[in-house]
C-alpha cells in the first residue's frame, strides 16, 4: 500500500480533522509539547551532569535518580501524547520531513542509549554511588544522552523551519 | 514601539539576522535548552519545598545547588532574546504576547532574587525545617508563573500583529 495513501487516511481521522480544523488546539498541544521537552531535557540533564560529576555531588546517584527521573517520564508522555497528536494532523508532511525523520531515529536511539545503560554500567551502581564521577562507560552513556536529546531538541525545532505541505 | 521596531529592522545587525536563515532556528533552540535549565532547577527547588527531593538537607543548600544556574540560564536567555528581537523585532516588540512575557519575567526574576537572599541568610546548619504551607504556596505560584512564561513566549507566535 502507498504510504502517502496510509499517511493521509490518518489525516482524515476525526480526531486529526479537529485539530486541523480548530484555531487553538493546535497552539495548546504545541505548547504543552515545548513545556514537556523542557522538563525532559532538564531533568534528564540534571541526572546525566551528576553522573558526570559535573554537579550534584554530594547526592548519591540512585537517590537522585529515583526522586527525578519519574518527572522524566512523566514530562516524556506529555510529549509523546502532544506529539503524537500533531502529528497525525499532518501525518503525511510529517513524515517525509528529514528532520522529524531524524528526530525519531534519535529518539530511538536515546532509548537504546537508555536501555543499554540500565542493563549495563547502572547495574553496579552501588559500588560508585556516592562517588564524585562514575565510571567511564557510566559517564560515556550520560555524555551520549546529552547530546542526543540535544540533537532531539533541535531538530524539532527545525521541523517547523523546513515542514512543507 | 512600532516605530522603534521598524527601524531597528532595517539596520545591519538586523538584517544579517534576518539573512543568514540559520541563525533565528539556531538561537530559538539554544533558547529552548536555557529555558529547560531554568524550569528544571525552579522545580528542584520546589521538590524540596515539598519535601520530595533532598529532604534531609537545609533549603539553603538546595538554593546553592540549583539557583546559580537559575541565573546563568537567565544570562543565555537574555542574549538569545536579544538576538532573536533584534532580528524580529516587529515580529515581537510590539506583540502583546511577548510584553507580556516580559512583564511576567521581570516579576520571576524578582522572586528569584528575594528568594536567594532570604533563604541564603538561613543558617547552614539548622535543621531541615517542614515548611510552612505559605512557603508551599508560593512555590507552586512561582513555577506557575515560570510556566506562564513560557507559554506566553510560544503565543508570540500565533499573536503577530498585522502590519500597518
Amino acid at each position: 500500500m502507498d504510504l502517502h495513501i496510509a499517511l493521509k487516511a490518518v489525516e482524515a481521522w476525526p480526531l486529526s480533522e479537529e485539530i486541523q480544523i480548530s484555531a487553538w488546539l493546535f497552539p495548546v498541544l504545541e505548547t504543552l509539547h515545548v513545556i514537556a521537552i523542557t522538563l525532559v531535557f532538564g531533568t534528564v540533564l540534571i541526572v546525566d551532569l551528576r553522573v558526570l560529576g559535573l554537579a550534584s555531588g554530594r547526592r548519591p546517584v540512585t537517590a537522585l535518580a529515583r526522586e527525578v527521573l519519574p518527572w522524566t517520564w512523566i514530562a516524556f508522555m506529555l510529549a509523546a501524547v502532544s506529539g503524537g497528536l500533531m502529528f497525525i494532523s499532518k501525518a503525511d508532511g510529517y513524515f517525509f520531513n528529514l528532520q522529524f525523520r531524524l528526530k525519531l531515529c534519535l529518539l530511538l536511539a536515546a532509548g537504546l542509549n537508555m536501555a543499554l545503560f540500565h542493563i549495563g554500567p547502572f547495574q553496579g551502581v552501588h559500588s560508585w554511588d556516592e562517588d564524585k564521577t562514575a565510571p567511564t562507560r557510566a559517564r560515556l552513556a550520560c555524555g551520549l544522552s546529552l547530546g542526543i536529546w540535544l540533537g532531539i531538541v533541535s531538530l524539532g525545532r527545525w521541523i517547523g523551519f523546513t515542514l512543507t505541505s | 514601539m512600532q516605530q522603534f521596531a521598524t527601524w531597528l529592522e532595517a539596520t545591519p545587525l538586523s538584517l544579517i539576522i534576518q539573512n543568514l536563515l540559520w541563525v533565528i532556528p539556531t538561537v530559538q533552540t539554544v533558547h529552548i535548552l536555557a529555558i529547560a535549565v531554568v524550569i528544571s532547577s525552579v522545580g528542584m527547588i520546589v521538590l524540596r519545598i515539598f519535601g520530595r527531593s533532598d529532604p534531609d538537607s537545609p533549603l539553603t543548600y538546595t538554593s546553592k545547588r540549583f539557583v546559580p544556574w537559575i541565573w546563568a540560564a537567565l544570562g543565555v536567555l537574555v542574549l538569545s532574546g536579544s538576538i532573536m528581537v533584534i532580528g524580529e523585532p516587529v515580529r515581537s516588540l510590539p506583540n502583546p504576547a511577548f510584553q507580556l512575557k516580559m512583564g511576567m519575567l521581570l516579576a520571576a526574576i524578582g522572586i528569584t532574587f528575594v528568594f536567594q537572599t532570604a533563604v541564603g541568610r538561613m543558617a547552614t546548619d539548622a535543621p531541615p525545617v517542614k515548611l510552612h504551607w505559605g512557603v508551599r504556596f508560593v512555590a507552586i505560584a512561582t513555577l506557575c508563573l515560570w510556566l506562564a512564561i513560557i507559554i506566553a513566549g510560544r503565543w508570540i507566535a500565533y499573536m503577530i500583529l498585522p502590519e500597518y
